[in-house]
């Protein structure tokens, strides 16, 4: 297993995804003699998972069962222990493809938070990129790190603890692409030009409030960006379901010819359909995009 | 200076790059003394060849691309005279002191596009009467008119996503580029791992895929009818490496390798039909030629007429050796992909057609290992509601997930920020999913003896 490439069998020592139900996942450190609770009873590691398959159906020991998956960027998102605030799937989708990363590409990110970004950036970049991440949290650029390491990822990634908006990113002149998740990003464009490759490339700021984009926007058109563009992408799901509609009873037809024709009691045409969810994220954050010109 | 680091930045002969003016794209290859037709302005890109990608180059007459000086910053008017509010203008259609005509000869002057704005500017005698914003607005939309600059880019995914949305959205089933991106990361698409592609998308989703990978991995694109369609794969440009990665099988034998009665040691029946009949074809030509002019025919020499003969019949050999050489080729390929979906191991399934996505979900869905993630896209929804019960009532598949995406832009200018245009429902839908092993009888009662025993007989249920 590894974040960057697939396995087929599930080892000692890898990250595993358990999937308990729609919208119910969790990571589980696969080791030998270990085992884990769920609500449908115990996963004994040695046993149920050293040696299957992934994606295999495990009965756990109430008889109830769950699947084992492989472990992804967009898997781990929805599981991975939160410190921050995420970036969840539907902006990291949008970021991978306007910023360009593709494997190769040379990134840098602040703050790395929890990491959710962090992971999906790795699988593009991968095996010839590089991420350069900076936490000014120290306790978190630790736990991070910890889990690259876990995760098999480590050799493609440095975490640095600084201060983007004082030190920058702790590199210059090798970035194609900047991603920046901080309360001020403004303060971290001149750093992240310096840290942009001479050729040019691409920068995205994520901010919640409308007042941090257009002080971004500011910053950007001074420090000479080009193509700016702010936008927001928002996720609808839709819930299959069949639902039935009752027809009305009009009473008997007076027209057929004397004949009462008794109309069914409870009619109802069913139909598959989709209904959204009562409730929905309406707002993560606006998405600033700017290239960087050759300078 | 020498620039070591500069080589791939530049534009060079016979490279594939994306034309850029405002937010129009057009994708063209360097070709020598090519025209261009672009924005109602032709060219030639004979002397982009050799500047930096990324470059403005100004159209100047003759259709001659000359990079563009350091762009004049700020407006072409400095006057900083501007009005409050619009009370006292006056639409009455004479606002504009220069004519049609006027215009039209400045244009024939060669005057540039920045110089001719000063003079709408000039003449017009209310934009000193209007707001700062209002005037902001005037000469933008006169820039977008006038101006005759072209910017040159190397190709990307989002560039060329954004460029068919743009200009072609009936080829790629109106897939917007956010959708696009959706199914990249949905599809957790990344370099060594081997995915199955469907697409009628022109080679754009082909592409994009290509991209993320890298040129490590594999590639199949599963394709109907005669051939694989991959105009949108060109434009990337990608290096001829990327192509050794990339396989095609024809969906039509997809259930001849599944039932494992695909013989691919044989020659295609149906490519060797189409060898003979264009061998016939060739051989009743030349006869019927012949027959048109029996006399001409009689009056040259037997000698003259042989030599034609055997020519006529080498070169028609020569040309049936090529076919043959060309059908092993496609023999090898085809026994090449079928040997990669044989393992039915594949790590990614990525559907986007104008086919009804059910059927080719639930086939190529045999094709996957489990554990991997699989996209469809359809423009509408009730394809995959369709697609979604099946799956449900069929198993083998966890975390389905129907959805769109809305896409929103906005302005930001100091005091003018505000939502640019809402594009809605026009961005198609998409099914994901991951593949999981089919319900089997498991082996009971696993040997447990390495494990501790369990600490608490009863496990307390927790909620969520």
């Amino acid at each position: 297993m590894s974040f960057v490439e697939y396995s087929d069998c599930i080892q000692d020592g890898d990250v595993a995804i358990v999937y308990l139900s729609h919208n119910s996942v969790m990571p589980v450190k696969v080791q030998q003699g270990a085992q884990t609770q769920t609500r449908y009873g115990v996963i004994r590691h040695s046993t149920d998972l050293i040696g299957q398959p992934y994606g295999s159906k495990v009965t756990c020991s109430k008889g109830g069962w769950v699947y084992v998956l492989h472990p992804t960027p967009e898997l781990w998102t929805v599981a991975l222990p939160h410190r921050t605030q995420i970036l969840y799937t539907t902006d990291i989708a949008t970021i991978t493809m306007m910023l360009e990363l593709k494997p190769g590409s040379i990134v840098c990110e602040s703050g790395t938070g929890s990491g959710s970004l962090s992971h999906a950036i790795l699988r593009t970049i991968a095996p010839t990129g590089h991420l350069h991440t900076v936490e000014f949290h120290q306790q978190r650029a630790e736990k991070v790190q910890e889990e690259f390491a876990e995760h098999r990822v480590d050799h493609l990634v440095t975490v640095r603890n600084q201060d983007v908006c004082k030190d920058g990113f702790g590199v210059t002149g090798v970035a194609d692409a900047i991603f920046l998740d901080i309360p001020s990003p403004w303060e971290a464009v001149g750093h992240a030009k310096a840290a942009m490759k001479r050729q040019g490339g691409r920068l995205c700021s994520f901010s919640p409030c409308i007042e941090q984009v257009q002080r971004t926007c500011q910053a950007l058109v001074d420090q000479g960006f080009e193509e700016i563009n702010t936008l927001e992408v928002l996720l609808r799901i839709h819930d299959v379901r069949t639902v039935s509609l009752p027809l009305p009873d009009f009473g008997p037809d007076c027209r057929s010819d004397g004949v009462e024709e008794t109309s069914p009691n409870y009619a109802a045409v069913s139909l598959k359909t989709t209904t959204p969810p009562r409730e929905i994220p309406g707002h993560t954050g606006y998405l600033t995009f700017a290239t960087k010109p050759r300078t | 200076m020498a620039d070591n680091g500069d080589e791939e930045y530049r534009i060079q002969q016979g490279d594939y790059v994306v034309l850029k003016r405002g937010d129009i794209f057009k994708a063209v290859q360097i070709v020598p003394k090519k025209k261009i037709i672009f924005e109602k302005q032709w060219f030639f890109l004979d002397n982009a060849v050799g500047n930096l990608y990324s470059t403005t180059f100004e159209i100047s007459s003759g259709g001659i691309l000359q990079p563009q000086k350091l762009k004049e910053t700020g407006n072409p008017s400095d006057l900083k005279e501007a009005g409050t509010d619009n009370r006292n203008i006056v639409d009455d259609g004479k606002s504009q002191k220069l004519t049609r005509d006027d215009i039209e000869t400045l244009k024939e002057q060669g005057l540039k596009g920045q110089e001719i704005i000063q003079q709408l500017i000039e003449n017009s005698s209310t934009f000193r009467d209007k707001t700062e914003y209002a005037q902001d607005k005037y000469i933008k939309k006169k820039k977008k008119k006038y101006e005759n600059t072209v910017t040159i880019l190397k190709p990307s995914c989002r560039i060329l996503a954004m460029m068919y949305h743009g200009r072609e959205p009936g080829k790629i089933c109106h897939l917007r580029y956010d959708t696009l991106a959706q199914m990249l990361t949905l599809a957790n698409i990344h370099a060594h791992s081997k995915v199955l592609v469907f697409e009628t998308c022109a080679g754009l989703v082909l592409g994009s895929i290509m991209e993320r990978m890298g040129g490590y991995g594999s590639v199949i694109q599963m394709y109907p009818g005669g051939g694989p369609v991959r105009a949108g794969v060109e434009s990337f440009g990608f290096p001829a490496h990327f192509h050794d990665t990339l396989h095609e099988f024809p969906i039509c034998h997809v259930n001849a390798l599944l039932a494992g009665e695909l013989d691919t040691t044989a020659k295609d029946p149906t490519a060797e039909e189409k060898l003979n009949l264009a061998a016939d074809e060739e051989q009743i030509q030349p006869e019927a030629e012949q027959q048109g002019s029996p006399e001409e025919q009689n009056m040259e020499t037997n000698a003259a007429q042989d030599q034609e003969k055997i020519e006529k019949e080498k070169r028609r050999e020569a040309k049936a050796q090529e076919r043959k050489v060309k059908l092993e080729e496609k023999r090898k390929k085809l026994a090449a992909a079928a040997a990669l979906l044989e393992g039915r191991n594949a790590d990614g399934l990525v559907i986007a057609s104008r086919f009804h996505p059910c059927p080719v979900l639930m086939t190529l869905l045999k094709f996957l290992a489990p554990s991997r993630p699989f996209v469809v896209y359809s423009q509408y929804k009730e394809t995959l509601i369709e697609c979604y019960t099946k799956l449900k009532e069929q198993g083998g598949t966890v975390n389905l997930r129907l959805s769109d995406t809305w896409l929103r832009h906005y302005q930001v200018l100091p005091n003018r920020t505000h939502p640019v245009l809402l594009m809605s429902g026009g961005g198609g839908y998409l099914l994901s999913g991951t593949t999981v092993a089919m319900d089997q009888s498991k082996p009971a009662a696993s040997q447990r003896s390495e494990e501790p025993a369990p600490k608490r007989q009863k496990v307390k249920d927790t909620e969520g």
